[in-house]
């Protein structure tokens, strides 16, 4: 299972004078589950489409394994490294949800009985197997967006990326997201997430990188990052730490970023 | 004032009708929150409201919608937009596309309502600073992250100042900061009189902008009543709801069980939580 690193990106979109990263340095060790968070436009998702060679640094050095990802075309590094929008229309072309599922590992080179198993083993982890010959668009917006993420699921790469996989998913969607993430990392494969869903990251990730203005102001684990003692850098970036965690300061309990820290907590303290 | 009366709407080849016998009225100044579970009906009934069903999503409609007292039914797409504004949860499906810069695309919405040159001007900077986007003004919209565009299509919105207001996850993508001031904006439009419904899936922001919440069931209103109420109702969760974070944290302390004292003091807390 590889390694992912960043070192001293930055990128400049084309049109744009703005440093969408303005020197990010990162590594992500193989099994990490990280979630990336931070203010609208702070570069979590130009971020990410570096992950995959979508885009490429501007100046910088993206690497996987230790091997510059320069060079890699965006079919090969897609063989590590599998990236789920945020917005499921831009990635879902087929006319049906089995097919849609297939097409990635096919071009893999995925097979028969390999094949069909890839494909039936994400269907089930989004609760969609009842619905392979359902025409995509006749799935409501939310099962669309668990499709998108079957359909990277199928690819079984060793990296998942995923880009707000909880936005405009009821109780039962939250609970199949935290379940696919949960289930990867059983496996050891690496989760790193855009999320604004605070409650999802400390109950999710092992570590929590904040983003502001293109840059990394925060990092570590989520008792950590939520702790009181960050509070106001997360507040400078427009974030606010989960109601677990205000509440245990509140009550004294010290870092509470979920709601099981914050009940057990409670409990011990009487 | 919005109405809806026994509002029944099949998509077009559908089986089953999306929403059945959907009865609400939401009046001048009031913020409706809509809750439910995926495919509950809750776009649906957003697309009605704002007569974008059936007029460009195909379905039938049985039952009425009344604007201030006039059955819309009559209505062009044209004359209802003047009236409702609706935002969804997807801000790259309503931007203009054809503005150049966030000014623009901001000024859109009052320049094609015919106002005065200062009129546009005093409501786009007002929708501007409103969602604390100025900084944005001369950006390429297209360029803009996933939540910075929503913030851009609600400040296009608010520029038009409706009289009513209908938003499918209009917080979706936006960082908890945004998603405040998005809150601030709708209870600054209700106090000047405008009816509002907001479908949404984040209870704990309902809780603090709504007077009322509504949850659907398979199309169907299963609860309606003040938010407080609704929000803290158990059925929430059969019906496929999160309740809001306070909610939460208090029914799983209730069942672990700590002492009676240490629930007191959670219950202090999270009321300081939901004051601060």
């Amino acid at each position: 299972m590889p390694d992912l690193a960043m070192e001293s990106v930055v990128h400049v979109y084309e049109r744009g004078a703005v440093r969408a990263l303005d020197g990010v340095s990162l590594r992500v060790l193989a099994g990490e589950r990280v979630a990336l968070v931070g203010q609208n436009g702070s570069g979590k998702t130009t971020l990410v489409r570096h992950l995959n060679g979508l885009l490429r640094p501007t100046s910088g050095r993206v690497s996987l394994d230790g091997r510059d990802t320069a060079p890699l075309r965006v079919a090969e590094l897609a063989r590590s490294v599998g990236l789920v929008f945020q917005d499921p229309d831009r990635q879902i072309f087929a006319g049906s949800v089995a097919a849609e599922v297939e097409f990635g590992p096919r071009n893999l080179g995925m097979r028969g009985a390999e094949l069909r198993s890839a494909v039936d083993e994400a269907l089930t982890a989004v609760g969609l197997s009842n619905e392979a010959r359902t025409n995509p668009y006749d799935l409501g917006a939310s099962r669309r967006k668990l499709l998108a993420l079957a359909s990277i699921l199928a690819m079984r790469t060793p990296i998942l990326v995923l880009d707000e996989p909880t936005t405009g998913q009821d109780e039962r969607g939250v609970a199949t997201v935290r379940g696919v993430i949960d289930a990867a990392h059983a496996e050891g494969r690496t989760v790193v997430a855009i999320s604004h869903d605070m409650e999802f990251v400390a109950g999710s990730f092992d570590r929590v990188v904040v983003m502001s203005a293109g840059r990394i102001v925060g990092d570590g684990p989520p008792a950590s990052v939520f702790a009181a003692s960050s509070w106001e850098m997360l507040r400078s970036t427009y974030l606010e730490p989960p109601m677990a965690a205000r509440v245990g300061e509140r009550l004294g309990l010290g870092s509470t970023p979920t709601d099981g820290s914050l009940i057990s907590a409670l409990v011990r303290a009487g | 004032m919005l109405t809806f009366e026994l509002v029944t709407y099949r998509y077009a080849g559908a089986a089953r009708p999306s929403l059945q016998d959907v009865s609400l009225v939401i009046g001048s100044g009031e913020v409706v929150g809509l809750v439910g579970a995926s495919e509950a009906g809750k776009t649906t009934l957003c697309l009605v409201a704002a007569g974008l069903a059936p007029r460009t999503v195909r379905g039938t409609l049985k039952g009425r919608i009344l604007i201030d007292g006039t059955d819309v039914a009559p209505l062009t797409i044209h004359e209802l937009a003047g009236q409702v504004g609706i935002a969804f949860a997807n801000p790259a499906t309503q931007l203009s596309g054809v503005a150049g810069t966030v000014y623009e695309e901001v000024a859109f919405g009052p320049m094609n309502l015919g106002f005065s040159r200062s009129e546009v001007i005093d409501r786009t900077e007002a929708a501007l600073g409103a969602l604390k986007i100025s900084d944005l003004a001369e950006r390429e919209p297209a360029l803009l992250s996933g939540g910075q565009q929503q913030l851009v299509a609600m400040s296009g919105l608010l520029a038009l100042r409706p009289a009513h207001l209908v938003l499918d996850e209009p917080t979706a993508q936006l960082d908890p900061a945004g998603t405040r001031l998005v809150a601030e904006a709708l209870a600054r439009l209700a106090l000047d009189g405008a009816s509002i419904l907001v479908a949404e899936q984040k209870t704990d922001l309902l809780a603090s902008i709504c007077d009322r919440v509504v949850a659907l069931d398979a199309g169907r209103v299963a609860l309606d009543g003040p938010a407080f109420e609704v929000l803290g109702d158990a059925r929430l969760a059969e019906l496929g709801v999160a309740a809001p974070a306070s909610v939460r944290l208090r029914s799983l302390a209730g069942a672990a069980g700590p002492g009676p004292e240490a629930l007191a003091h959670l219950d202090g807390a999270l009321a300081m939580e939901a004051t601060a």
